[in-house]
Formats: C-alpha cells, structure tokens, sequence
C-alpha cells in the first residue's frame, strides 16, 4: 500500500495566522435596559477559528456579561444556534474564514423565540412542539420481544436522515411560517415525527400523522427551504417534510 | 430562597442522569436538577459504541468482556463490578433497542457489532466485534433516545438548575444526604431540594485540561459538591488521554476510525503502533496508544513543522465505508481543519477525555463516606462516579455502557431507599454556603480574571499532569495549583446581574476546577508507580506491592481554615483474575 503524503496539511500552519475583525452583536439585558442595540467589538483571530471562539474572547478578555448558550463546541450538542451574518448556524461550527471577516460579523439570537437575555432565547415553546408529537417509540406487543427486534438495515436507513437532529433550534426559528405564528409546530417537531413514522419497529404512525394533520401542523410549511439550509446536521428537513405530507394523502408510510 | 421536597433529585442529565431517572420516576416522586437543557449533555459526543458481548456476528460471551475489563483497567478495577458490568450489558442495550435506539444492523436485522480498542476474543487472542453501534453517532442516539423515553415517562426536568452544594445531615451518629442546593440560571433565584435520595450523575471534570474532548460544561461540580461536605474523591489521578483529538483542538475523532480499519503513522508513513502492540495494533488500549503516539513525537518521528502530532489514516479505507460507518468524524476534518479524510491522512494528538475516578460508590451506587460506610440517601452514577469498573484506565465503548448499566442501578437503588425511608431534617440556614458564595463573587472587587487563572490552570495541567508525569512536573502542577487557588480568593465578575449570569457560574465552575486539579495532582504525586493511564516516568513499572489498591482523598480543614488533601487507600477487589503483565 502506498504511503499517503504527509506533508499537504502542514504548509500553512508556521505563519502568524491572526486578523482582526468586527464582531457586532445584538445586545439585550432587561436588567438594564427594555430596549435591544448593537455593540461592536474588535478582535485579533486566527481566521481558522469558530465564532464561538470569538464569542469567547469577547466575554473572557473584553465584557464578561455577554451571555450566550454552549457547550460542546463542535456542532453535537445544539446549544449554540445563532444568527449569523444573517443566517442561522452554530457558533462552534461557522469558521472566520468562510463567512466574509472583512465586514463586520453580525451575531443576534434566533428569531421566533423570546429573547431573554443577549444571545439566549426561551427555547420552551420549541421543545414544547417537540414533546407534542410523541416523540418516542410505540409499540402494540403484549409480550415484549427477549433480544432485540429485528429490522432490515434498509428499513433502518429510512429514517436515518432524521435521527441526526439535534434540537438545536435553527430550522425552526429559520421559518417564515413560525416567525409569523408560533403555534406551528414548526420543522424541528415534523423532523422528529419523521423519525419515528418511518421507523418500521414504530406503531402510532398514524396517531402522528393525525397530530401533524392539525391546522397547525405540516399543512403550513410553504417550502421555502430555510431549514434545510439552517440545518447544521445536514438533514434534508424540507424533504422529510414533503413525505410526512405525502404520507398524509397516501396514508403510506 | 425557595424550598422543594422530592422523594428523589437526579443532579445531572446526561445518560447516567437520564437512565436513573426513568427508572426512579416510575417508583417516586423524582426531580432532575440539570445545569444544561438534557440533549445538550456530552453524553451526546460519544461517538464509537456501547460493548456488549451480544455475539450477534461471532463467538463472545461475558467473561471475556470482564476479563478486557479488568485487564484494560491494569488490574485496578474492582473485580465484583466488572463482571456485573459485563453480564448486565448484554440487557442494557436490549433495553435501549426496546426503548427505540436505531442501532445500525446486520444483514439479518440483528444490531451489528465492531471492533474497538482493548476488546478481544479469548483473554487476548485477536480483536473481536463487540462494540454496538449507531454509526459514529452512538452517544448522540443513546442521549436521544433516553431523553425521549424520559418524555414519554413525564421525567420532571429542573433545566439550568446548577447544583452547587449537597447538604448532609447528621442523625444519631450517622451522616445523611439530606438534599441539595441549586441556583436557577435564568433568575438568579437560590432553591433548596429536600430529597430522601441523591444522586449524582453530573459527569467528568476534564475542562481542568486545556486539550481535551470535553464541553466547556465539563467542570466537576459534582465531584467538587460532595468533596467539599467530606466525602472522599477515589483514583483522580487516573485520567484517560483519548490517542485521537484533533490536533490542538482535541475534538474526539472516534476510536471506532481504527476499528474499521484506520491506522496511525509518523511522519515516515510508518505503521508505528506495530511496534508498541503487536497483537491489537492500533486496538490496544487507550493509554498504550497515547504513550506510543507520545514516545513517536519526543524521538523526532511527530509530524508537522513542529513535529507534534501524527497521522490518523483512513485513506485506504473505501469512501462508501467511511459515509456510512464514520460520517460525523470525517466531516469534523472537514469542517474544522480543511482536511478530505478520502484522500488525505488527518493530524491528531491525545485529547484529556475521561476521569477513571470519582465519588466512590458500591455496585448499587451508594456513595461511601470511607471504604466501607455508606452515606445513607446518596448515590451516585456515571462519569462522576467510581464504582470502579474502569481502574486504571477504560476501555472504549465501556463508559456508555457504564451510564446505562450503574445508571439503572443507582435509579432504582435510590427510588426504592426512598419509598421506605423519611425525609432528614435540612440543617440550619441549609442555602447559607451558596448565598455566601454567589454574593461574596457578585460583591467581590478583585483583580484576577476567570479566564486567566482558568488558562493557567489548564496550561499547567497539560504541561505537567498529562501522559508522560514525574515527581518534578507533579510538584510544579501541585505548586501553580495552590497559587493559582490562592489568586481565586481575589477574582472578580464584572455580570453582577441575576439573569443568566453566566459569567457569575464560569467563576464557580472554576472553583470546582481547582479543588479537583489539587486532588488529581496531590493523589498522582503519591502514586509512585505506573498504571494504566498513570505514568511516572521515575517510576515506569507497575507496582502491585505498594500500590494495587484505591486512592481515596479526604479534604481536610486545619484549625486555621487550611485546607489540605489527606490520601488514604483502599483495597482492590480481585475475584476470578490475578495481576499479570499487560500486552496487547
């Protein structure tokens, strides 16, 4: 076998890597003020790193009550969704370099949600919309089965797409539709019934599906694709979302 | 102040967190106190597997799974857990599986199974296929699939509730977990939880590294609660150094990567793991690799202009094997060092990962107050716990394991202390600690930093405490600690809101740093031996004479209000195995 090449990733690395750049963040503490404003700070970064890791040099070096929600910091955990430049990533997995540091970065909390404080949002409506459609495995055996159930691993790659969701928040609080009526279940809770109607060991499809028909449910997506492109997990939400109406018309699922 | 009464507090919701609850909350009134919404846990960052011998695609069984164990942990393990460990996997992922779990399958519909480092066929034989799997996203489907279940179960969740003290009460000689206190992130608002039962699952502390697989979260609160009250803190200077971080970043890449094949190289392509472990290669366990990956860079055979990292191939491997086997860690190559794993070999050091140590608790997960008395009413599960099923060092795939099996356990050891047994009384003024504590940061007009002390923190502990220790670096580490302890009388916050002050609770969570780094560090110094994934370098050999047994710190306050750590032992359960010399 060959030896691959071991020296492609290296070339860049010697040089001193920092810019500076403008962070401008949304700002909004009720303790201080009922109105939200504009702060600018300056930074020096190496362009490689997240804006999470901006975000921390401005609350560790320069005003420690700049609040936001993080944790993992690479993209697993869904803490840190946030508007962006306009469009809603997360902190931990938008690097400098690809979102145009030249310009001042412009970070606000997702829309949709009540702001409560800087970046942080009241995330309970979300997870609310999410525990509303039974969002666990239901079954109808009297016995339960004493090994595992069994499922084709084409059965199991149905709904593999779905099962990637971190309830991060950004496809929800991307939507048009939710930013005009927070009764919409909104992408993330389709997403997550998805999971589970297409899951073959899965028995209340039809119970979802029910939820889903509800005039707030997937009736009122208008396909606009901001989730799909919001998702930082990849998943095809818009997708997901057609064939759980699909499967409405055809009750085939 | 607000006062709560529950039959049973879960502090922590991660897996261990969230597996207890589901159990205890259909047996008693139970609260979950965590500090992070529960799917935010790092739980959710586990990539590779979940061993159990399920033999669904060759011959295992659950000895061979405790022997790995045992020997994994270089003999520190407690033999009586490790085999419950093993035995009970076999059910907890079939537990999962019935809970929803999309583990992948093999082509007869059963759950497919992997190599993984440590695991093998026969006491040592080859490597064999134990690891159940979810791609490389098995952590994030067991948090999902427990938070799911935990919905279904109508769980009472306390979110962004950070517990910051435990309270113990004494009753007629004995002391008794009598509740906790917790501050409310989103109002600033101190509570007081009056529970029979506790129990801790609030994970590890490895953010006390500066290179590491762990959350910004990862602070060992827990651990720091309890050990402030008195109870003992059992092997912290066990810390597991994951062979695969990214390189200066330390995001995990799994170790299921050189199960499906991956190989590690220096800088002349060299296969240089053939050398250290012949037998599983690239499989041994965790701190053989480390070592060898660290014995590479210091001889010059590193990678990079610095020559400080090596080489985790996967380029051999077919593109389709890695989209469907490795999808997450090749797109962290991707996304965070511009790297295609297709076709380029990616740059890797040791990440701090995992703590082998912890609140000592027994099989049932009662957390001891010595080596033998149990602390009536607590428990503890999980990474923040030892039991010990992982000694010296743990395997990969065993501390999902560990969550679901201890995590059960404890849940129901718990639920069923609090269905016979009353409520302690509180002690007097019982949120007093926590109100001093939050107003004397929230008043303090200091001059040191958070970030600062917590930089230098970490910068000692990887200088000096990680793979490679001596007598010399752990002095320094043990020094720059009681400095750096010193200095954090004198820091100060500048949120002096109640609102999601966050800034206020990096502070504190630094505190919990600090008290844990001088127990690490002063029980490492002790331990003049190596084992597992403690080696000092002035004392390369294990040391089965002096040192097979269990460090337990003890806190320690001095009429003067010095506090010290006192290091006492405790014997090591040995059933089935004797000690023998550990190759892979």
């Amino acid at each position: 076998m060959a030896t691959p090449v071991m020296d492609k990733v290296e070339a860049e690395s010697a040089a001193s890597p920092y810019i500076t750049v403008t962070f401008r963040v949304r700002r909004f503490n009720p303790e201080v003020s009922a109105e939200a404003t504009w702060e600018d700070f300056q930074l020096e970064i190496d362009p490689k790193e997240r804006v999470l890791d901006g975000l921390h040099k401005i609350k560790w070096d320069l005003d420690g009550t700049l609040t936001f929600r993080r944790s993992c910091a690479h993209g697993i955990c869904g803490s840190d969704a946030m508007r962006i430049n306009g469009k809603n990533r997360l902190a931990c997995k938008t690097l400098i370099k690809d979102i145009n540091p030249e310009k001042p970065i412009t970070v606000e909390p997702i829309k949709g949600l009540t702001v409560l404080k800087d970046l942080v949002v009241d995330m309970e409506p979300f997870f609310q919309a999410y525990r509303d459609v039974m969002p666990f495995l239901i079954t109808k055996d009297t016995n339960e089965p004493t090994r595992e159930r069994l499922q084709s691993a084409e059965d199991r790659e149905r709904f593999d797409d779905t099962t990637k969701c971190i309830l991060c928040a950004a496809c929800t609080s991307s939507c048009p539709v939710f930013w005009n009526d927070g009764q919409y279940f909104g992408p993330a809770a389709i997403v997550n019934a998805h999971r589970f109607i297409f899951d073959s060991r899965d028995e209340a499809g039809e119970q979802r599906l029910e939820i889903l028909n509800d005039k707030d449910g997937v009736w009122r997506c208008r396909t606009t694709f901001n989730c799909t492109d919001a998702c930082p997990r990849g998943i095809e939400v818009t997708k997901a979302i057609a064939e759980v109406k699909k499967a409405l018309i055809t009750r085939r699922y | 102040m607000k006062i709560h009464k529950y039959d049973t507090v879960i502090v922590g919701a991660g897996g261990a967190g969230m597996r207890a609850a589901i159990e205890s909350t259909k047996r008693s009134r139970t609260a979950v106190l965590t500090k992070l919404y529960p799917t935010r846990s790092h739980t959710g960052a586990a990539q590779g597997g979940m061993a159990a011998a399920l033999a669904n695609v060759e011959e295992d069984n659950w000895e061979w799974h405790t022997f790995d164990t045992v020997k994994g942990g270089d003999y520190l393990v407690d033999q009586d857990a490790a085999e419950i460990l093993a035995k009970e996997a076999i059910d907890s992922v079939l537990d999962l599986e019935k809970m929803g779990l999309p583990f992948n399958r093999t082509p007869n519909g059963t759950i497919d199974q992997r190599r993984f480092g440590g695991h093998s066929r026969n006491h040592g034989e080859a490597p064999v296929r134990r690891s159940c799997y979810a791609a490389d996203r098995t952590g994030h489907m067991i948090l999902q699939t427990l938070y799911q279940n935990c919905v279904k179960h109508g769980v009472e969740f306390f979110n962004e509730f950070y517990v910051l003290d435990q309270l113990i009460t004494e009753e007629n000689g004995v002391k008794k977990s009598a509740g906790v206190v917790a501050y409310e992130l989103a109002t600033g608002e101190i509570h007081v939880f009056q529970a029979k039962a506790v129990i801790y699952a609030s994970g590890g502390c490895g953010k006390f590294f500066k290179v590491t697989s762990n959350a910004h979260t990862l602070t060992g609160d827990g651990q720091a609660a309890v050990y402030r009250r008195g109870i003992p803190l059992e092997d912290m200077e066990f810390f597991q150094f994951h062979p695969t971080g990214i390189w200066r970043m330390g995001i995990l890449l799994t170790e299921g990567a050189r199960g499906e094949g991956g190989i590690l190289r220096n800088k002349d392509g060299e296969r240089f793991m053939e050398k250290y472990a012949p037998v599983m290669k690239d499989l041994a366990s965790r701190d053989v690799v480390s070592r060898s990956i660290y014995t590479e860079i210091r001889e010059g055979r590193g990678c990079g202009p610095e020559g400080d990292h090596v080489y985790l191939d996967l380029t051999h491997l077919p593109p389709e094997q890695l989209d469907a086997k490795l999808p997450d860690i090749t797109e962290f190559a991707r996304t965070y060092l511009g790297i295609e794993p297709y076709t380029d070999p990616i740059p890797i050091q040791p990440t701090a990962h995992y703590a082998m140590g912890g609140i000592p608790t027994n099989v049932e997960g009662e957390v001891l107050a010595d080596n033998t008395t149990v602390v009536p009413g607590l428990y503890a599960a999980g990474e923040v716990a030892c039991v010990s099923v992982h000694g010296a060092n743990r395997l990969g795939t065993n501390s999902l394991l560990d969550i679901n099996v201890f995590g059960k356990r404890a849940g129901i050891a718990a639920a069923e202390y609090s269905q016979t047994a009353d409520f302690v009384e509180l002690p007097e003024n019982p949120a007093q600690f926590v109100i001093d504590q939050v107003e004397q940061l929230r008043s303090s007009t200091g001059t040191e930093r958070v970030a600062t002390l917590r930089k230098e923190l970490q910068e000692t502990m990887d200088a000096n405490v990680m793979v490679f220790r001596t007598e010399q670096t752990i002095k320094t580490a043990v020094e720059k600690i009681a400095e750096l302890r010193e200095r954090y009388r004198n820091v100060a916050i500048q949120d002096k809101g109640k609102r999601f002050n966050t800034d206020l609770l990096e502070a504190i969570e630094l505190g919990n740093l600090l008290d844990l780094a001088e127990v690490m560090a002063v029980s490492a110094l002790a331990r003049k031996e190596s084992r597992g994934g403690h080696y000092r370098e002035d004392y390369p050999n294990r040391d089965d004479v002096n040192f097979m047994r269990h460090t337990m710190a003890y806190r320690e306050v001095g009429a003067d209000g010095t506090e010290t750590v006192r290091l006492d032992y405790k014997p090591v359960v040995q059933t089935r195995y004797q000690p023998m010399e550990r190759k892979y």
